[in-house]
């Protein structure tokens, strides 16, 4: 005879049956199912990684554009964004094809400019009005942080630049590699001073 | 977008899919069968994703994602149920003795999705997913006693349904 015990038994046994299971479905699944709330408007902050010569990049878009670049793999960005942007953030690298292509094409030197819509939404006053102004640098070409101030109106804001910079939630787009302290030397880099150096170097504004 | 409470601090939605979208799925294919498990299952997804920014805190997510699952089960129980047709006299199967044998496991899990969804979802919870009686009771909204209530109802249900089976 059958008890309930036997039965609790037997499907407790089901329950490590991975038979039924496969992670590939459950990925696949997800995918559509995010595509389709993209659809509706339900994806508020969309990311993905994309693979560089100074190594991966997270990329993170809204509906208005890119967002926010960062260096790495790194979560604490995305957690930062959930909070800061929208929870609605899941990883939809469709959404991002544009400007991973703009990448591709800038890190093959193919492109100096890039085109893709900016949400400078993470950047306020000043340091907003330091970055539209970063955005006018052109590829090849360097600034230091003290030309900067005194483009922006503020000629002796030079660390407010710095820190402008040192926040800048989209670099390599918006170029802050390209800004120098008065001199020469490097300054500093999110990305870290070989990354900037690199990026320099590839855009010709660098010399060895 | 803007946060509805600001001491409320939820994780990147990606997070809930990373930790959790595998379970859910396996117990939406429990409940339901593999292929409206499917459709269940990106239901639940995009159901989680529109209300997510709602919610109030952020001190049981999975329970959460599951209460929508579990939501999602009782809906497609809700449409089965709609659309089936009733029969007067139910038409003579004849089973193949091969078909019987086949799978004990397949007739279990076909009874355990034939259970109604309070019963069905206890019953998946607590031994498919091997989850204590408080988070069964958080996912079908109700106490810890009626969880185990449903749990014991489901599994005499399951022996009746299994022993008529057998004999039949």
């Amino acid at each position: 005879m059958t008890t309930t015990d036997d039965i609790a038994a037997r499907l407790a046994g089901l329950a490590t049956d991975p038979a039924d299971e496969g992670p590939d479905i459950v990925a696949d699944l997800v995918g559509q199912a995010l595509t389709r709330a993209d659809a509706d408007g339900l994806v508020d902050v969309a990311w993905a990684v994309e693979d560089t010569p100074i190594g991966p990049l997270t990329l993170a878009a809204t509906a208005s554009g890119v967002v926010k670049i960062a260096f790495g793999t790194d979560e604490s960005a995305l957690d930062e964004l959930a909070a800061t942007v929208s929870p609605r953030l899941v990883r939809l690298p469709r959404r991002l094809d544009g400007l991973r292509r703009e990448l591709d094409e800038y890190f093959a030197g193919r492109r100096h400019d890039f085109d893709v819509g900016l949400d400078r939404r993470l950047s306020h006053g000043y340091r907003l009005a330091v970055l539209e102004e970063l955005s006018q640098i052109p590829f090849g070409e360097t600034v230091t942080y003290k030309d900067l101030a005194q483009r922006t109106g503020h000629p002796k804001a030079s660390r407010a630049v710095g820190t402008a910079m040192a926040t800048n939630p989209i670099p390599i787009v918006v170029p802050c590699h390209r800004v120098l302290r008065t001199g020469g030397a490097l300054g500093g880099y999110g990305g870290g001073l070989d990354t900037k150096a690199w990026l320099l170097r590839h855009e010709g504004a660098l010399l060895s | 977008m803007a946060g509805v409470d600001l001491t409320v601090t939820l994780p990147p939605f990606q997070t809930l899919l990373d930790e959790h979208a595998a379970d859910v799925h396996r117990f939406l294919v429990a409940s339901v069968g593999p292929h409206d498990g499917a459709d269940c299952f990106q239901e639940t997804v995009i159901s989680a994703l529109r209300a997510y920014p709602d919610l109030r805190h952020a001190d049981n997510l999975r329970g959460w994602l599951f209460t929508i699952a579990h939501r999602k089960v009782v809906d497609h129980a809700r449409r089965v149920g709609r659309n089936a047709v009733p029969v007067a006299d139910p038409p003579e199967v004849v089973v193949a003795a091969d078909d019987l044998r086949l799978d004990g496991d397949a007739a279990l899990l076909a009874a355990v999705r034939q259970l109604p969804p309070k019963q069905r979802t206890a019953v998946v919870q607590r031994y498919l997913l091997d989850r204590p009686y408080a988070e069964v009771a958080a996912v079908v909204g109700c106490s810890e006693d009626a969880a185990r209530q449903n749990v014991r109802a489901g599994l005499q249900r399951l022996r009746q349904e299994l022993a008529t089976e057998v004999t039949a």
